[in-house]
């Protein structure tokens, strides 16, 4: 296989707070620092992009040492949390910015897709915007002339070609930009969130465009995207990155469930019973608490949650229960539900294993956390910890409809469909 | 393609921190030839588009600025012409003049106008400015066409003007010209990134600039002494020698001219140079 792209040790350093004041003394420092031969003053400080933190340091790394290659024809799924590093990765990827260091070797030409209508101008007309943006995505007055109609007709402004684009509707707008830069002559194909776009007729149509440019067109891709359904749907494989830093690299199913672990919360806790940071109190110690999907490798709509609880009981003879709470994101608790463990004051020293499901298409998709209450009697309370452990549940496609619908269930419901022509059908049956 | 087996020469191109010392690419700059073409045109197009006159405008403009001229300096103040009718000797300066202000006024903003999309996208940022000196070249050319009708008819008219060989430096005044404008813009608008306090300074100073070059005045209306203070203006030798070109009536020193050109050139290099640095991490300081 063809190499396409080889990214080593890139790294990216950013400047903290307001940039533009005292700049003039900075660059005498740094000039001076240079004169003698010493490191640049501003480079030693950098720390790692964790904004959980706040620093003193006027330096941040946005990116530090990542390291892949992609080979043609492969499609590469970026993802991770919001400022972990994906844009500026995308930024130097598509030479918007350099690396501070580090350096990646291209095979083609590449394409980058960071924002559709880069450079429409609203006084020119369709015709004059397609030609100029296509132009500006680095492709020649030719290769625009033959690709002219498919361009136009995938947009679906047959009609307003030659009117200006000011007057458009904000979908045909952004309809005719994708057109443009989803018909680029390139080896490379960069896209960042851009499916994002009109209407879910149209958003299929993208998808169905971007998979013909990877399966059947042999170009590569790299695809950055908080939706995980289409990252599974587009890629092979997957890059997470963490704060900045490497975090994951391998098939994309692999990839996602990397990242859904490293949520905030820890998606199981592990403890031996003489570990002294056990969760728990004299009463009670969890020893172990996990979700996992059950059915296939990745907690999903349609995968269905399994949970298991061991803990360990101090008290015999008593009525033991246990509640399970799982609350949402939104803070909005999804159920409140006790797991009885005896009724007959016959609660026994030792340990207990608990498991218990969520069957399939319950959970909507989105993120989530446990907290457990441990009672007796249903009535006092022995011991409550909060956020004990998280997960996300993925989302998954209905119909053409890829993005994540609102509520809190997402039942699978089997509508019973059927049809009559006229009124007096429908009051005869 | 078959030989090309060794392992470096495989990659069309590297990403680097500093990404190669005075590397301007012209071969880049050529393959973006489309895209430098169709900015020149959306320059001509887009400014005059949903205005009624339409490009009449580009004669409208030199001809207002130069009944201006005619009534402030020529008849209220009373400077002179040097023997030549007010309107043609403003009309002269006016249209060679606007060619060095609008290229250097528009690339001066290069960086701040086009912030957006540079965030975006990449293209030789060099194609930008080279679009403006193409768009406002082709306004010059227009509007020297309408000087040249005014000419005639004052030729015909039997006034004082004396059209001569001297004509065939058009070209080289002209590249001069748009040279300068270039030059300094690009020095600007690369200095503008970091230090915004000059993009307030600038139309000041293409104002107090047009003052120090014999543009609503003759040179030789000046005494000898500030006059050598005039030639080191590069501007001055460009803008005498094409009033004498076409009037008839100015000062032609090729020693001046000579002084211009090689100040052009090296203007040129300093000015790709800084740029060339800037472009390279302006996005992250803008």
């Amino acid at each position: 296989m063809n190499q396409a792209i080889e990214v080593n040790n890139l790294s990216k350093l950013y400047r903290l707070g307001e940039i533009g004041t005292g700049t003039l003394t900075h660059d005498v420092t740094r000039w001076w620092a240079k004169v003698r031969g010493k490191e640049d003053p501003f480079q030693k400080v950098g720390v790692t992009n964790d904004r959980t933190v706040k620093t003193d340091d006027q330096f941040v790394w946005a990116l530090r040492d990542i390291n892949f290659s992609l080979n043609q024809g492969d499609v590469l799924g970026i993802i991770g949390r919001n400022g972990s590093g994906k844009s500026t990765l995308l930024k130097i990827l598509s030479r918007v910015t350099l690396p501070t260091q580090g350096h990646i070797k291209v095979k083609g030409r590449i394409a980058s897709l960071l924002e559709v209508g880069t450079g429409f101008h609203p006084d020119l007309t369709g015709r004059e915007n397609i030609f100029l943006n296509g132009a500006i995505l680095g492709m020649t007055k030719s290769e625009i002339k033959s690709k002219f109609d498919e361009i136009v007709s995938f947009a679906g402004v047959d009609q307003y070609v030659d009117t200006p684009v000011k007057r458009y509707s904000s979908g045909m707008y952004v309809r005719l930009a994708f057109a443009v830069a989803a018909h680029l002559e390139s080896e490379i194909l960069i896209i960042d969130e851009v499916l994002a776009v009109g209407d879910a007729e149209f958003q299929r149509k993208c998808i169905g465009k971007m998979d013909d440019v990877s399966k059947k067109e042999g170009r590569t891709v790299l695809f950055v995207s908080h939706n995980m359904a289409s990252v599974r749907s587009l890629c092979q494989n997957g890059l997470v990155l963490q704060n900045g830093t490497f975090g994951y690299y391998g098939s994309v199913d692999s990839a996602i469930s990397y990242y859904q672990h490293q949520s905030t919360l820890n998606s199981s806790v592990n403890f031996s019973i003489d570990d002294p940071a056990i969760i728990g109190n004299e009463i009670i110690k969890i020893c172990d608490f996990s979700v996992r999907p059950m059915s296939g490798d990745l907690l999903s709509i349609s995968s269905g949650v399994e949970f298991e609880l061991v803990f360990w009981n101090n008290t015999p003879n008593i009525n033991l229960d246990v509640t399970f709470e799982l609350v949402n994101l939104e803070e909005v608790k999804v159920f409140h539900h006790a797991a009885i463990i005896s009724q007959e004051k016959d609660s026994k020293e030792g340990f207990y294993i608990l498991k218990g499901t969520l069957p399939a298409n319950l959970l909507n998709a989105g993120q989530y956390k446990f907290n457990l209450l441990f009672g007796e009697n249903q009535k006092y309370l022995l011991f409550r910890v909060n956020d004990i452990i998280g997960f996300e549940v993925l989302n998954e496609a209905l119909g053409f409809n890829s993005s994540i619908l609102p509520g809190i269930i997402r039942p699978d419901i089997p509508y019973q469909i059927s049809f009559k022509e006229n009124v007096y059908e429908l009051s005869k049956s | 393609m078959l030989n090309k087996t060794t392992k470096e020469s495989q990659w069309d191109f590297i990403i680097e921190p500093s990404g190669g010392p005075l590397s301007i690419g012209v071969r880049e700059i050529f393959r973006y030839r489309d895209l430098l073409f169709l900015f020149v045109k959306r320059d001509l197009i887009a400014v005059y588009k949903q205005t009624i006159l339409g490009p009449i405008w580009y004669f409208i403009q030199p001809i207002l600025t130069t009944i201006t001229f005619a009534v402030i300096f020529g008849n209220l103040a009373g400077i002179s012409t040097d023997g030549v009718p007010q309107i043609l000797f403003y009309l002269a300066g006016v249209t060679i003049w606007n060619y060095f202000n609008e290229t250097f006024t528009q690339t001066s903003k290069t960086f701040i106008d086009n912030a957006q999309i540079f965030g975006k996208v990449y293209f030789p940022r060099l194609v930008l400015p080279l679009s403006k000196v193409l768009s406002n070249l082709a306004k010059f050319f227009i509007q020297l066409g309408l000087f040249l009708v005014v000419l005639v008819i004052y030729v015909l008219l039997g006034k004082d003007v004396h059209p001569n060989y001297f004509m065939l430096f058009t070209p080289i005044l002209v590249l001069m010209m748009g040279g300068l404008g270039l030059g300094f813009g690009l020095i600007s608008s690369s200095l503008t990134v970091k230090y915004r306090d000059l993009t307030f300074l600038i139309t000041f100073g293409v104002q107090l600039l047009m003052y120090a070059t014999p543009v609503i005045y003759p040179l030789n209306s000046i005494s000898e002494n500030y006059q050598l203070l005039l030639w080191l203006n590069p501007l001055t030798s460009i803008i005498e020698f094409f009033k004498y070109a076409y009037l008839g009536s100015g000062l032609v020193s090729y020693f001046w001219l000579t002084y211009s050109l090689l100040f052009t050139i090296s203007l040129l290099i300093l000015g790709a140079m800084i740029f060339n640095k800037v472009e390279k991490s302006f996005i992250d300081t803008v």
